[in-house]
């Protein structure tokens, strides 16, 4: 049920109305001449309308949601509420930085914090997503070959278990992507990365631990073939959670790295948006980072600083501190609500804090990995310890029973959990990737270990309930390919 | 798993029909597409594109990805199946009928050199997790 379909004529939200209209000079061949097709609901019809569907949602605050790579993880009630102090959110993001000291002073810190997580050389918070830092990211490398007259390098190179917008990222910067293959252990095959290396090569773009859940054990290997042919080394951080606090990307060797903070440092996702995709640099590429940057003066000029003796002050570099950026990925500054939860965050957690969320998550995993197998399901990569994510295939089910991956994933919705994500990445069949995340106890994780055995069984005695799942949803199965191929977002009376 | 003995295949999945007059027909095997599941988008190379051997030249995209399908060998491009732009579940249904383009080698012995059955059922089996 849609609001329009609630519509009543000429029901009017009357209380919610502008009291006067303000004074505009429209010239009248622009203003309309009928009145724009919009919903027509009184209050209540709205507030029991949104209600009703928000009641719908699988949420992170309602239910265990163990998607694979997405790091749904609990969100701290506090980082919102400090976030949504007044002072911040009344702050014009024109308004001149001596009147912002204090956010420019959050923002800073949030910069460094990255800097010291990720061990880079510098950091810009302006990318407002995960898909807009890796742009940064292969623009920053693209700017470091053409600032040396190295346009020769045209390609870039990307394992086969990537996330998707990998190669999309390298191709939206016009580079040509060459795919190369992994091992039986999941690692990066390194005879075809040495064969894929050459004078064509501008980078490697890899996720470490990867999207199979295991940390890269050739890594430096990886690093010396990418350095000595003279690319660049790309981490996505997308599953930056497994080494919060452990190991840092910038000693393994990595030039460029984008956080997701609305995964790892725990800011709300999984709506669209608003993300946060922050971008940290090794030394070589400080001069290209995306503008504004935020920097501290150790000895304030406008002498409005913060801080009483030795008072400091911050302000933003610009084009004429950093001639070589890449330049500007928005309007304004990112997203800075969700930059300034990000920073409350690490806040809150300490550098202590950031080794037990590295630690829980792996154990979680590993703990989950452990017990679905003891119920029979097929870990995909058994001979490797998890990171913080792992992956069941069950193609061994499928073939017992005909009950797929998505059979399963759909069940688990009416035993009450968000299924893991499904048939991501493709190198194995009929998969579930599973992220318990570091905030779920151990009661949970045993009580999916639980539901994950009433599938196995119910798959082996009444395989036609499962395929017929979900029965507890407002709606049954989706028919995925008339969606796909028939594609209709416009509602008409 | 059914991988026809009459067929030549490719370690990415393609299979590879050669035609009395030299040509070669091209499709995705049975096993790429129970990977892949529901098809719902096909994209082939236009006539009369030239095309390296290994170079990526059609997409399949299905419910659960995109994948691209590569050329087996050097040479030109000389049809491609429209009907699956209509029914691209074609593929799903009979693989090994639902062919998506046509190419003239530049050179016949390296079709010769490509996979047959029983060394793309190793192939298959290499990939079993």
């Amino acid at each position: 049920m849609l609001i329009f379909e609630r519509s009543h004529p000429s029901r009017r939200n009357a209380a919610q109305a502008p009291q006067a209209m303000a004074a505009v000079n429209i010239p009248a061949a622009l203003l309309r001449k009928t009145a724009p097709l919009l919903p027509e609901a009184s209050e209540m019809d709205v507030v029991r309308h949104y209600t009703n569907l928000s009641q719908k949602n699988f949420s992170i605050d309602t239910h265990f949601y163990p998607l694979g790579s997405c790091t749904m993880k609990y969100n701290p009630r506090a980082c919102n509420t400090l976030a949504m102090l007044p002072n911040f959110l009344a702050r014009h993001p024109l308004a001149p930085a001596h009147t912002g000291q204090g956010v420019l002073a959050c923002l800073y810190d949030l910069q460094e914090i990255l800097k010291e997580v990720t061990g880079m050389a510098g950091v810009s918070l302006m990318p407002m997503a995960g898909a807009q830092g890796e742009f940064a990211g292969i623009a920053m490398i693209q700017a470091y070959h053409a600032s040396r007259g190295d346009t020769a390098r045209t390609e870039i190179i990307v394992p086969d278990a990537a996330h998707g917008t990998n190669p999309a990222t390298a191709v939206m910067c016009g580079y040509k992507v060459r795919e190369i293959p992994t091992n039986a252990d999941g690692d990066v095959d390194l005879d075809a990365l040495r064969a894929a290396v050459g004078p064509q090569t501008a980078g490697l773009m890899l996720t470490n631990p990867s999207t199979l859940g295991v940390f890269e054990t050739h890594i430096e290997d990886i690093k010396h073939i990418i350095h000595d042919a003279g690319g660049l080394l790309y981490y996505d951080g997308a599953n930056l959670n497994a080494i919060l606090g452990k190991v840092k990307p910038g000693d393994m060797g990595f030039d460029v790295i984008h956080s997701n903070l609305h995964k790892t440092f725990a800011t709300p996702h999984g709506g669209g948006g608003p993300g946060a995709g922050a971008v940290g640099v090794a030394a070589r590429l400080l001069p290209f980072l995306p503008l504004p940057v935020v920097a501290k003066l150790p000895s304030p000029t406008s002498g409005r600083g913060v801080g009483g003796e030795g008072a400091v002050e911050y302000r933003y570099l610009t084009e004429a501190d950093l001639p070589l950026s890449i330049g500007h990925l928005s309007a304004f500054t990112g997203n800075i609500g969700v930059l300034l939860r990000a920073y409350i965050y690490a806040k809150m957690l300490g550098a202590d804090g950031m080794h037990r969320v590295a630690e829980f998550a792996t154990l979680n995993a590993n703990y989950l990995m452990a017990e679905l197998q003891k119920v029979g399901y097929r870990i995909a990569f058994p001979q490797r310890r998890a990171s913080h994510e792992f992956i069941v295939s069950c193609k061994p089910l499928k073939d017992a029973t005909g009950i797929s991956a998505m059979d399963v994933a759909k069940r688990l919705l009416d035993k009450g959990y968000h299924p893991p994500t499904t048939y991501f990445p493709m190198l194995v069949p009929e998969c579930l990737l599973i992220e318990p995340t570091e905030t779920e106890s151990k009661e949970t994780l045993d009580a999916f270990v639980a539901a994950m055995k009433e599938i196995w069984d119910e798959a082996h005695a009444t395989p036609d309930l499962v395929k017929g799942a979900p029965y507890s949803q407002p709606v049954r199965r989706l028919d995925d390919v008339k969606a796909a191929r028939e594609l209709d977002l416009t509602w008409k009376a | 798993m059914s991988i026809p003995t009459e067929l030549k295949y490719t370690p990415s999945h393609e299979w590879i029909r050669v035609e009395a007059d030299g040509s070669i027909t091209i499709g995705i095997t049975q096993h790429a597409q129970e990977l892949l599941g529901d098809m719902v988008y096909v994209e082939a190379p236009a006539v009369g594109r030239s095309l390296n051997a290994g170079e990526e030249c059609a997409v399949v995209e299905s419910v659960k990805a995109a994948a691209d399908v590569y050329a087996p060998v050097s040479g030109t491009v000389t049809a491609n199946n429209s009907e699956l732009d209509s029914s691209p579940e074609a593929i799903n249904s009979a693989p090994y009928d639902a062919w998506i383009f046509k190419m003239q080698p530049a050179d016949a012995s390296a079709v010769a050199s490509l996979l047959d059955a029983a060394a793309y059922q190793a192939v298959v089996d290499s990939e079993a997790h």
